[in-house]
């Protein structure tokens, strides 16, 4: 049971690294990313194929961070005259497109079958019984990093830029704000992000195919965004644990209702995912928290941040 | 009736507090440091023309603000369809012209992209109010300031400290600012739940924050209570007696007429005629272009 919960705790890290980045592009500067999984992959696989080459932990995960910002920087100004509808439509090919070269660029990924044995990082230091517990409080640990970095941009006037792009971005530019730079940069901080939990998915698992990238992580990630608070990281926070309890406790189901088949539960299951998710937005529509406002008149106030 | 009378009492406010030598988000124009002022015209549109497909909604503007002295209301004036706003998104980098050049202060800006033009000193309001509605407005305030150490991501995170003190700075001078417009009570509030009123006022004073030579109001009265109407004007005056310069498009004549010195009357893409206020509406070819009647 106990490696259960340090399981499930992994993947909720995880999951709340791809919302904060999510949150950046998406709840911060508005722009909306439909292709997170690719992303994922290219941070993923990125980190995966380095270490095989021997190449430290450490290193590959930098390398995996700075390569899928690039590239996130690289979509973003390929995409910025179009409007954003068209940037959702694009990033979701791109998601495609990187699932597509992971299956067939076999020399370089191993296609369908993956990538197998990824080195763990400090696996020979740390030893096997106790390292899915090392691993979990190093993914909790960088949770907080990013979280640390993340919120002093929220809160400062870069932070405040990028809102007043995602409100309206004519009149950020009247305002003297390039709103070019700002969105790229938005993007690849979003993309630097989703690369460290990429990395940390191939250590993890150490084992990854093309298609553990596919479009769900994306819809995860908006669930748990949504059901957040879009922009507030904090209520990312608990929106990615409402989610798991959501996704993993249906899954107890067919313990309690013992007359239904397995594929009978299976079902209810996602309908039960589905309905949780409608009341959460039925008692909580604009999600569980809000995004930062900055409050300078009652600062005591208990809602005036995040 | 309760709106009305908190409006009133808004205008009140301002009042008050406007005759005090206040400490000003706005610096007067000096023109110490470049040559005079005098030499270089604020802002001239040459043979400026506007296509859109085979419709000319600009059709060769000529338009010449001057540089000295400073604080002068110039308005801009005619029909539905004119031209005034495509005019105005020209000027203000918003859209591109097909023909013709924009000086300001003797820059040719025409093909500057449009965030460079706050820095030149140009800046612009909406005709419909476009307030960064999830902003608070002391936000809406402090985005517009320029030059903005915490802006740069790499700076954000190795001057911590000087991110703070300039932070705290501009909190003051948005402070005064608001004071001055009775908003400051408000300085929490997403801009989204301002009055129409009230959200003119905001995105003027957000405008000031850039300390500009030359500020374009798109309607400003458009969607203004009658009593904020008035707070609007006075602010705008003493804008001007500070030495700000304004080029208003206003389809109340009455707001123009207690504003401008001299009016520019459009109508299908040209200059009609310039001058007085009186001198304009006296026109018999302005009356025309207004009530479509031929002569």
């Amino acid at each position: 049971m106990t490696g259960y919960l340090v399981a499930i705790l992994t993947f909720v890290s995880l999951a709340v690294l791809i919302g904060f980045a999510l949150n950046v592009q998406w709840g911060q500067a508005g722009m909306i990313n439909f292709g997170l999984a690719g992303f994922y992959g290219v941070g993923a696989y990125t980190a995966a194929i380095l270490s095989k080459q021997g190449v430290d932990g450490f290193t590959a995960t930098v390398a995996a961070i700075a390569l899928t910002a690039a590239i996130s920087a690289v979509v973003s100004l390929a995409t910025i005259r179009l409007r954003e509808d068209y940037l959702a439509i694009t990033t979701l090919a791109f998601s495609e497109s990187v699932r597509l070269v992971l299956m067939n660029e076999t020399w370089l990924t191993g296609g369908t079958n993956g990538i197998r044995d990824i080195p763990r990082p400090l696996v020979g230091l740390i030893g096997g019984q106790y390292y899915e517990a090392f691993f979990l409080a190093l993914c909790l640990a960088l949770v907080a990093i990013v979280y640390a970095v993340l919120d002093r941009i929220i809160r400062s006037p870069f932070g405040r830029a990028m809102r007043a792009v995602r409100e309206d971005d004519v009149v950020a530019a009247t305002l003297g704000k390039n709103v070019l730079a700002l969105r790229v940069k938005a993007f690849a901080i979003g993309g630097a992000v989703i690369g460290l939990a990429g990395a940390l998915h191939a250590y993890y698992f150490s084992y990854i195919d093309p298609g553990e990238f596919a479009g769900f992580i994306t819809v995860y990630a908006f669930m748990t965004v949504i059901v957040g608070g879009k922009g507030s990281n904090r209520g990312l926070l608990v929106g990615a644990c409402t989610v798991m309890v959501l996704l993993e406790g249906t899954r107890f189901l067919k313990d309690f209702v013992p007359f239904l088949s397995a594929q009978q539960a299976a079902s209810l299951r996602l309908a039960l995912i589905g309905a949780g998710l409608i009341l959460i937005l039925i008692y909580r529509p604009d999600g569980l928290a809000r995004e930062y406002r900055l409050s300078v008149q009652n600062p005591s106030r208990p809602d005036a941040n995040s | 009736m309760g709106s009305a009378a908190t409006a009133l009492q808004d205008s009140l406010d301002l009042r008050i507090v406007s005759d005090l030598p206040a400490a000003r988000a706005v610096a007067p124009v000096t023109g110490t440091v470049e040559r005079p002022m005098s030499d270089v015209p604020l802002l001239q549109v040459l043979g400026l023309q506007k296509t859109y497909g085979g419709l000319q909604a600009v059709a060769g503007i000529d338009l010449d603000l001057p540089g000295a002295p400073g604080g002068r209301i110039t308005g801009l004036i005619g029909p539905n369809g004119a031209g005034k706003t495509t005019l105005l998104n020209i000027i203000s980098g918003v859209e591109r012209a097909t023909a013709g050049r924009v000086l300001f202060r003797g820059n040719d800006i025409g093909a500057l992209p449009q965030h460079r033009l706050a820095a030149q000193g140009l800046v612009r309001t909406f005709q419909i109010s476009r307030d960064l509605g999830q902003l608070t407005v002391l936000e809406n305030l402090l985005l517009a300031r320029p030059q903005q150490t915490g802006e740069r991501l790499m700076q954000l995170f190795a001057h911590g400290k000087r991110v703070r003190q300039e932070e705290e700075a501009a909190i003051e001078t948005a402070r005064a600012a608001l004071l001055k417009v009775s908003l400051w009570r408000l300085a929490d509030a997403p801009a989204a739940s301002l009055s129409g009123g009230q959200k003119k006022l905001l995105e003027l004073t957000r405008a000031l924050m850039l300390k500009p030579k030359l500020v374009l109001l798109d309607e400003p009265a458009a969607g203004v209570a009658p009593a904020m109407e008035e707070v609007l004007i006075d602010t705008i005056r003493g804008l001007a007696a500070e030495g700000v310069d304004f080029l208003i498009i206003e389809h109340d004549l009455d707001v123009v007429a207690a504003l401008c010195e001299e009016v520019y009357v459009m109508a299908a893409g040209r200059i009609l005629t310039q001058g007085s206020f009186a001198d304009v509406t006296g026109d018999a070819r302005v009356v025309e272009a207004y009530l479509g009647l031929k002569a």
